[in-house]
């Protein structure tokens, strides 16, 4: 689904340029970009929203990625058209692909519902959620910015030359740095999933032989209900002597005490007088 | 080899001995006894060649100290491991090695059916060679090294036995009651750094005859030496525990607790010459502790029916008229140590003759069962009536020299004050009769008399109902005690030879040695140490004083004659007046000490106990129980629950920034 | 219309990212709630770099973005090693630092 919301952007060079250039002329919004911003923003919002109160992790995790590619359109839009694209393939391309690999990997389990298990959990959230973003809002709201500069002097040679200049130039030694915390990572994942085998893998030949060498029974259990006087799951199957084999039956079905006690069919007396006549 | 090397070998030899005895352990014990024998023997050849050395020397320079290196440097304090070999050590160290090679000899015989004979050679090597080390010692310090290791062989010995309770428990009492007394010797040693800075004899000594020391320190000092030589030589009021040490072998009895390890108190005395001299009223209590001793042990003896029991009161009183003598001064140190040294021998004597007689009548000592043993231990009658003659100070032997001087000093008035004169000279005529009435009992008890040991049991009794008549019958704690052993037949018989000899020795030094150091000079032999005597008049003139002691010790004797040889002696004691019953408790010690001591001291322990249950342990608890209990709360918050964290954060940000915010807005 | 809606904006998604990671209790969306405040970091990081007029706030975020790309492979690597040693993606089964 990210590759298709992808594609229009990384379709074609000239078409971005073109909209960046409708979107911005100096430091100041055109309409242009207010009508995209309006647009996208709620819908951001609320796709973020569903990460919040999405049942399943799946959808949770379509909607960042649509919150994502909504970034990448408004960073395009503020000038930014390098990062824009950085955005896409890094973030919707790769990251989030990830994180769905994960949850296909981990599957659905309990943790996916919204039920509070920690007591009191909700209410912090709820309040520290709120206070955050009042006091956040606030301070912005509250500010008083000056006159937006923009950016058209800064990206006189394209911006990835403007942002190539200064990550291979001021922040080069930066750049090296996370490239060395990138590999590391690498090798940090690969250590915490590798599984390391301690013992000779066990296979049905490993088990059959240990099996014969602890003389356990080599035939399968007994049946429950044979020569018994029914056949039913919690009736012990009877021996040649007509002695019931109490291990036939389910472990779970004694273990609940729900196994018939099944009288032999033929007590040994009977059995002997019934030989004779 | 020089006399440094000698005089460390003194102390070394039986010190060895008792290591290899110890550390080879049964390796040892078929020749472990012998080595024992030997290294005592080493000890007294190598001590007669220093006595003849310094015999050989003037008068002054009969001093030999020997250093054998720096012992401990702490500070201001050093103190070198020195010996002293003077007159007065040299003496000491020749009657310890000499009663003590003897009893060595004696105990090969003694011991010889007992499993761990090879373990009591070491015990008494270890004696041996503390002793020495005690009155060598140059230094208070390093006589208390001494003192303890006495302390520690006397512990040892009188529990040697210590499969029977009582034994073990006899033991323990002997060494907490010499612990009290050690507590003075420390105290004092502190009291001489606190005074003099040092604590070796030279310049505590000189210190003291020097007028350095103001007289209220040596005051305290005599005090607290004399309080150590109470606990070491079972004095008033720490004499509680000598009676019960005769719960060791009867050799150990004779040696450790009869000739040598209980005078070391006097020793001390005698040694702390200078101290005493600057002090007199710590003088005054010396011969006061020595007087009441000397009474307090003679009434017991008297009442007394174990023999033992009755010749360790004896020794008690025989120290307690050492201990008046050396309080007395100048005058009386010379004679504390005569009949010190007398004592030693007939003491010695008199207990190995009580070993002899335990051997005959298997290992009973009730002299009420007893009588008549003269036909049988005729070795033993001589030995053990030469000495008590010696004790009761019958002229010539070796008692009435030493123990008739002590009379007559005591009977000299000290600073101008004749009512001392008359009060302890009093005493001690009284007690010279006294001592002729118990020992003429024991001994007349012992080996005259009809024979007892075969009075059948019922018959005792009988005995007793008739003695006790109307009164309260068979009330008494020895009829019990003559029980056991005595119902079987006794075949009374003479101790072999390996005893013998030593009885016979030890008697001709009851016999001779008086009339020979008298004649000889001995108490002028021990001057460098003890300082020259003026001779002062007694109040009483010589003569009419000998002539007294002579009247009262027969009094005593033909008082005992007519009650023990001549009436019938009651196989089970009578009930007695109450002043006997009083003494046959030992006037009631123990029961004194457990009112005054035991008691309040348990209380006070165990109010501690309560207190240190309920406050300290109570105030430690109750700060663990707060720790743990804000550790429990604390713990609630931390619940590991990943979300609990980050809300909390969260949380802590948002109050950070609106906290923020607000102080800008 | 002002850049500063877009800081309004960044603010609100940052908060929902916070809260997410405080109120789901399955570690992967609880993880995509951090990459949701990451992300709404670096939309404020743009629009700063727009109003000032310089490229730095752009290279912050492309920093950001990368380690943001690190901490992701590390993340989900703990949650598939926990999810493989007790069968579960929650968060709060996780707490063996319990006091």
């Amino acid at each position: 689904m990210s590759a298709l919301a992808a594609a229009p952007v990384l379709g074609s060079a000239p078409v971005l340029t073109a909209l960046a250039e409708t979107l911005t002329e100096t430091g100041r919004t055109t309409t242009g970009e207010a009508v995209l911003f309006w647009v996208i923003a709620p819908v951001m919002v609320v796709a973020a929203l569903g990460l919040l109160f999405a049942r399943k992790a799946v959808h949770a995790a379509l909607s960042v990625v649509l919150v994502m590619i909504s970034l990448a359109f408004l960073y395009v839009a503020q000038d930014a058209v390098f990062l824009g694209i950085v955005q896409v393939v890094v973030y919707t391309g790769a990251v989030m692909m990830l994180f769905l690999f994960v949850l296909m990997l981990v599957g659905v389990d309990a943790s996916d519902t919204l039920v509070e298990t920690i007591r009191g959990q909700r209410w912090i959230g709820w309040l520290a959620g709120v206070g955050l973003g009042a006091v956040l809002v606030g301070v912005v709201g509250g500010t008083v910015y000056a006159p937006a500069t923009g950016l058209a002097e800064a990206n006189a040679d394209s911006n990835p030359v403007g942002v190539a200049r200064l990550v291979f130039g001021e922040y080069v030694f930066a750049f090296e740095v996370v490239g060395a915390l990138l590999v590391t990572a690498a090798l940090g994942a690969l250590v915490l999933t590798h599984h390391e085998r301690l013992l000779p893998r066990r296979g049905q030949r490993e088990r059959a032989d240990a099996r014969v060498k602890a003389g356990a029974t080599l035939t399968p259990p007994p049946a429950p209900g044979v020569y018994a006087q029914r056949n039913a799951m919690d009736v012990p199957a009877l021996d040649p002597q007509g002695r019931p084999l109490e291990h036939s039956v389910s472990r779970v079905l004694r273990a609940r005490g729900q196994a018939a006690d099944a009288p032999p069919v033929l007590p040994a007396a009977d059995a002997d007088e019934g030989s004779r006549r | 080899m020089s006399l440094d090397l000698l005089a460390a070998l003194l102390v070394a030899v039986p010190l060895a001995s008792a290591a290899v005895l110890l550390v080879l352990g049964r390796a040892t014990d078929r020749w472990g006894h012998w080595l024992g024998v030997l290294a005592s023997a080493a000890s007294f050849v190598i001590g007669a060649v220093l006595a003849l050395e310094l015999l050989g020397r003037d008068a002054e320079a009969r001093v030999l100290d020997v250093t054998l290196g720096r012992w401990f440097d702490a500070g201001q304090l050093a103190v070198d491991l020195g010996l002293r070999v003077d007159p007065l050590s040299i003496t000491f160290v020749l009657l310890v090695t000499f009663v003590g090679t003897l009893i060595h000899v004696y105990s090969v015989a003694y011991m010889e059916h007992d499993a761990s004979r090879r373990r009591f050679f070491a015990y008494l090597n270890l004696f041996v060679a503390a002793m020495l080390l005690l009155v060598l010692a140059d230094s208070y310090l390093l006589l208390f090294v001494g003192w303890e290791g006495v302390g520690l062989a006397s512990y040892l010995l009188i529990g040697f036995w210590n499969h029977n309770t009582a034994y073990a428990v006899a033991g323990k009492k002997a060494f907490v009651a010499n612990r009290v007394g050690d507590i003075g010797l420390i105290v004092a040693m502190g009291l001489m750094l606190a005074a003099t800075g040092s604590v070796g004899f030279t310049q505590v000594h000189a210190a003291a005859a020097g007028g350095a020391v103001s007289e209220g320190w040596l005051t305290a000092i005599g005090l607290m030496l004399l309080l150590a030589a109470c606990g070491k030589s079972a004095q008033v009021p720490l004499q509680s525990w000598l009676g019960d040490a005769m719960a060791g072998p009867t050799p150990v009895s004779a040696l450790i607790h009869a000739a040598t390890m209980v005078t070391a108190g006097v020793y001390l005395v005698v040694r702390s010459a200078p101290v005493f001299d600057g002090a007199p009223t710590a003088q005054l209590v010396v011969v006061v502790v020595g007087a009441v001793t000397l009474v307090y042990g003679a009434v017991v003896g008297c009442a007394k029916d174990d023999l033992k029991k009755a010749l360790a009161a004896s020794t008690m009183s025989q120290i307690g008229y050492m201990m008046l003598a050396a309080g007395l001064g100048p005058v009386g140190y010379a004679y504390a140590i005569f009949h010190l040294v007398t004592h030693g021998f007939f003491k010695a004597g008199l207990f190995l003759g009580a070993g002899s007689v335990m051997h005959a009548m298997a290992d009973s000592v009730d002299m009420r069962r007893f009588g008549g043993l003269a036909r049988y231990l005729k070795v033993t009658v001589v030995t053990f009536g030469l000495g008590w003659l010696a004790i009761l100070g019958v002229p010539p032997f070796a008692g009435f020299f030493s123990k008739d001087k002590i009379i007559e000093a005591a009977f000299v008035p000290v600073d101008g004050q004749p009512w001392r004169a008359w009060v302890f000279g009093a005493v001690t005529l009284l007690g010279a009769g006294v001592t002729a009435f118990y020992m003429s009992r024991l001994f007349f008890m012992t080996f005259f008399g009809r024979p007892r040991w075969d009075v059948p049991e019922e018959e005792a009794r009988a005995a007793t109902a008739r003695a006790a008549g109307a009164r309260t019958a068979g009330a008494n704690a020895s009829g019990a005690h003559a029980s056991g052993a005595h119902a079987a037949g006794h075949h009374p018989h003479e101790a072999p030879a390996l005893m013998r000899w030593p009885m016979i020795v030890l008697a001709a030094g009851s016999v001779a040695l008086g009339l020979v150091l008298a004649t000889t000079g001995f108490t002028t032999w021990l001057e460098p140490v003890t300082g020259h005597a003026e001779h002062e008049e007694p109040v009483l003139s010589v003569p009419v004083i000998t002539t007294l002691t002579l009247l009262a010790v027969g009094a005593g004797l033909v008082l005992a004659y007519l009650r023990y040889v001549r009436d019938e002696v009651p196989v089970a004691a009578p009930a007695g007046s109450p002043l006997t019953r009083a003494a046959r408790a030992d006037l009631y010690q123990d029961a004194v000490n457990d009112a005054v001591l035991v008691g309040p001291g348990r209380a006070l322990t165990g109010g501690l106990v309560v207190a240190d249950r309920t406050a300290v342990d109570g105030a430690a608890v109750g700060v663990g129980r707060l720790a743990v209990g804000s550790g429990a709360l604390a713990r609630r918050v931390q619940t590991g629950l990943v979300r609990s964290y980050a809300a909390t954060t969260l949380l802590g940000v948002v109050v950070l920034a609106g906290v923020v915010l607000a102080l800008q807005a | 219309m002002n850049p500063s809606n877009y800081l309004v904006l960044s603010a609100v998604l940052f908060t929902i990212g916070a809260m997410t990671v405080l109120l789901r209790r399955n570690a992967v969306i609880a993880f995509m709630g951090v990459e949701l405040m990451l992300n709404a970091t670096n939309l404020a990081l743009v629009t700063f770099s727009r109003m000032n007029g310089d490229l730095v706030g752009q290279t912050l975020a492309f920093f950001v973005m990368v380690v943001a790309a690190a901490e992701v492979v590390v993340g989900l690597a703990i949650i598939v090693a926990i999810f493989r040693t007790r069968q579960s993606a929650s968060v709060d089964d996780v707490n063996l630092m319990k006091g």
